[in-house]
């Protein structure tokens, strides 16, 4: 049998350094296929991004990671350093969340997107007319002149485009892409979100899409992860999770988020979310649940299959038949 | 005649030459909520300070409970009474509330700026705004900074709530939440606005929000109102074609991106070639 692209298996991270030592990750797996556009979709602190940067293994100063990540098979957290570098540049690659953040504001566009091309030995010349037709591909006007502009010369659905090119720069055959349009516009993420789906289909990559929407999720993912307090407690297929969500706490998002369709009014989930850090033992959504039993609170419940999903709760079986 | 709690007539701002805000005209009755919506660089932010007097218009009247408030302030007395009425919140209230103060401080200053009570007086009104907005005693001795988000977005509304004010502005002010908290806000927001008479004008870039919060919506593009009315006609038969975008462009199940990005670049086209 073929390995899986992406198969992450039983991952815990947790910070070791002294007094700041606590767990963030507790057992995640999640897969992605060659071509398949799998969501991550969570509230902030979940453990979304931690999940998404192991895959690199860009995990945080003073953490330690268990289980494994494997690409084609390959275990990310052990390889040697001269593996992993070639990984980050040919095989899988990533979009971050703030263009701005994530690229250097004093060198130029052009220099951002050679800059693996370079490092993996193609000459200039070769380099810049590569990444033209990928400015080009991502829908920036004039490619050549924009290779010499700076970032600021750019708006933040532009960079955003910009840092699309210089992900895709490698071929990856793995896009890992961590909320790529949470800063944008809704009209300017359709486009960007168009892009991506258009180069899934062209190459067959794979995409790891980390969102806290799940209706852009449900929109163009296959399948979707809900992560709750550092460990995933629901996978689904897009249409399943919001026609039958079986974990409380999916149904409560769904619940909450407003739709232009409907007419309901979006129902908070009471309390907040909390860090697995924070979360107390057994279920952590136990004290925001509306269906919390005793039993909840002792163990943490084990991820099963039901119907083909997949669900960490105690009660799954019944609430799924009320 | 009714009078209006807002009413904003030709509204004109520009930085350097460029205009922001370009003739924008609505208004509001008492209760009444209008979202403003567009795209990033619409305006909206520049629209909202100008109604609180953070930025002074170029041109165009500005009236609040009948009463016009276009020339400057004279006089401390005018400059508080124009403060009372009108007051708002922000998308990050880390921002607006100062790291040093409690939130039980944070309160209660706009109770001693605006209105001749007794500290007891005043504490018992601190309380009954933090009460209000669901916050304990344990909130009200804490600093912002050891609050989550959704309880530093019920800090800056009982700040703004506690001058008794005829409209709040809130300008993203739930962006930055997530959705499990986003909706307690609403829900909040929803209950205070049928007790109390405040009237909202809700500034927001998500167009599934609308229809849940306001009765009314002004939709913005380049600083201009492309299209306005009853949210409940507008989110279902929107006349100007850039409405029809900003709506198709919300993610739901048979979205289509790439349609949405060629709409998109038509739609640039034309404004383009019509100017
Ligand atoms: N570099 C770091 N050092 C220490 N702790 C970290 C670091 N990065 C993340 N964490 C902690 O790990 C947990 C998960 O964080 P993560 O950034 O993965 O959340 P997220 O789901 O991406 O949230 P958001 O939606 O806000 O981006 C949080 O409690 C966070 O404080
Ligand atoms: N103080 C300022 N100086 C110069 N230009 C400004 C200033 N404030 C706003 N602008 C410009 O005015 C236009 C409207 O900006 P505004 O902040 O009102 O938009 P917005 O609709 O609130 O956008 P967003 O959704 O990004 O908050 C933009 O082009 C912006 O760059
Ligand atoms: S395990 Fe218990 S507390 Fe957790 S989600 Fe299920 S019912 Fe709720
Ligand atoms: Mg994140
Ligand atoms: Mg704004």
């Amino acid at each position: 049998m073929t390995p899986r692209l992406l198969e992450i298996e039983n991952l815990d991270v947790r910070l070791t350094a002294g007094r700041a030592a606590r767990p963030i990750l507790d057992g995640v797996s999640l897969h992605v296929g060659r071509g398949e556009a799998v969501g991550l979709v969570g509230e902030s602190g979940s453990g979304k991004s931690v999940t998404c940067r192991s895959v690199l293994r860009l995990l945080p100063e003073g953490a330690e990671a268990a289980g494994s990540v494997r690409v084609d098979g390959e275990d990310v957290l052990t390889m040697s350093a001269a593996r992993l570098r070639d990984l980050r540049r040919n095989d899988v690659s990533m979009i971050f969340q703030d263009p701005r953040a994530s690229i250097n504001p004093l060198r130029r566009i052009g220099d951002f997107v050679t800059e693996g091309m370079r490092a993996g030995g193609m000459s200039r010349d070769d380099a810049l007319r590569r990444a033209a037709e990928l400015l080009e591909s991502v829908g920036i006007r004039e490619p050549r002149a924009a290779l010499r502009r700076y970032p600021h010369e750019f708006s933040g659905g532009m960079l955003q485009r910009v840092m699309i090119a210089g992900a895709l720069a490698g071929e990856p055959r793995l896009l890992l892409a961590d909320e790529p349009t949470t800063a944008l516009d809704v009209t300017t993420q359709a486009e960007v979100i168009a892009i991506l789906t258009g180069l899934r289909g062209e190459r067959s990559m794979g995409l790891l899409f980390v969102t806290h929407d799940l209706e852009l999720a449900a929109a163009i993912c296959d399948r979707v992860y809900v992560m709750y307090a550092g460990r995933i407690v629901e996978a689904q297929t897009a249409g399943g999770l919001f026609d039958r969500p079986r974990h409380p706490y999916t149904s409560g998002l769904l619940a909450a988020t407003p739709r232009l369709e409907s007419d309901r009014p979006p129902r908070g989930v009471p309390g907040r979310p909390v860090s697995l850090a924070e979360a107390p033992a057994g279920c952590a959504f136990a004290a925001r649940c509306a269906h919390a039993r005793p039993a909840c609170t002792r163990d943490v419940p084990a991820r099963r299959e039901i119907d083909g999903a997949h669900v960490a709760c105690l009660r799954a079986e019944e609430l799924s038949h009320d | 005649m009714t009078e209006y709690a807002l009413e904003v007539e030709n509204l004109r701002k520009s930085f350097g030459g460029q205009v922001a805000v370009d003739g924008v005209s609505f208004s509001l009755p008492p209760g009444g909520s209008l979202a403003v919506v567009g795209e990033s660089g619409s305006g909206k932010t520049t629209t909202a300070r100008m109604l609180v007097g953070l930025e002074r218009p170029d041109a165009g009247r500005i009236r609040v409970g009948g009463r016009d408030r276009s020339a400057a302030a004279r006089g401390r007395a005018t400059r508080l009474s124009r403060a009372r009425e009108l007051q708002m919140v922000f998308q990050d209230p880390y921002l607006s509330l100062d790291p040093r103060v409690s939130v039980a401080q944070c309160v209660e200053e706009p109770l001693r700026l605006h209105f001749a009570m007794s500290p007891r007086e005043r504490r018992a009104r601190r309380d009954e705004l933090l009460a209000r907005v669901g916050l304990g005693g344990r909130e009200a001795d804490a600093l912002p900074r050891r609050l989550s988000g959704g309880q530093r977005q019920r800090v800056a509304l009982a700040r703004a709530l506690a001058t008794e004010p005829k409209v709040l502005i809130l300008d993203e002010a739930t962006a930055a939440l997530d959705v499990s908290i986003q909706a307690q806000i609403l829900d909040l927001l929803a209950e205070i606005r049928r007790e109390s008479g405040v009237g909202y004008v809700f500034v927001t870039h998500n167009l599934a929000l609308v229809r849940h919060v306001a009765d009314d919506v002004l939709v913005l593009h380049q600083g201009r109102v492309v299209e306005s009315g009853p949210s409940s006609r507008v989110l279902t038969a929107p006349e100007h074609p850039y409405t029809r975008l900003l709506l198709h462009s919300v993610p739901r199940p048979g979205w289509d991106p790439a349609r949405i990005a060629a709409d998109r670049r038509a739609l640039a086209t034309e404004s383009k070639e019509s100017s």
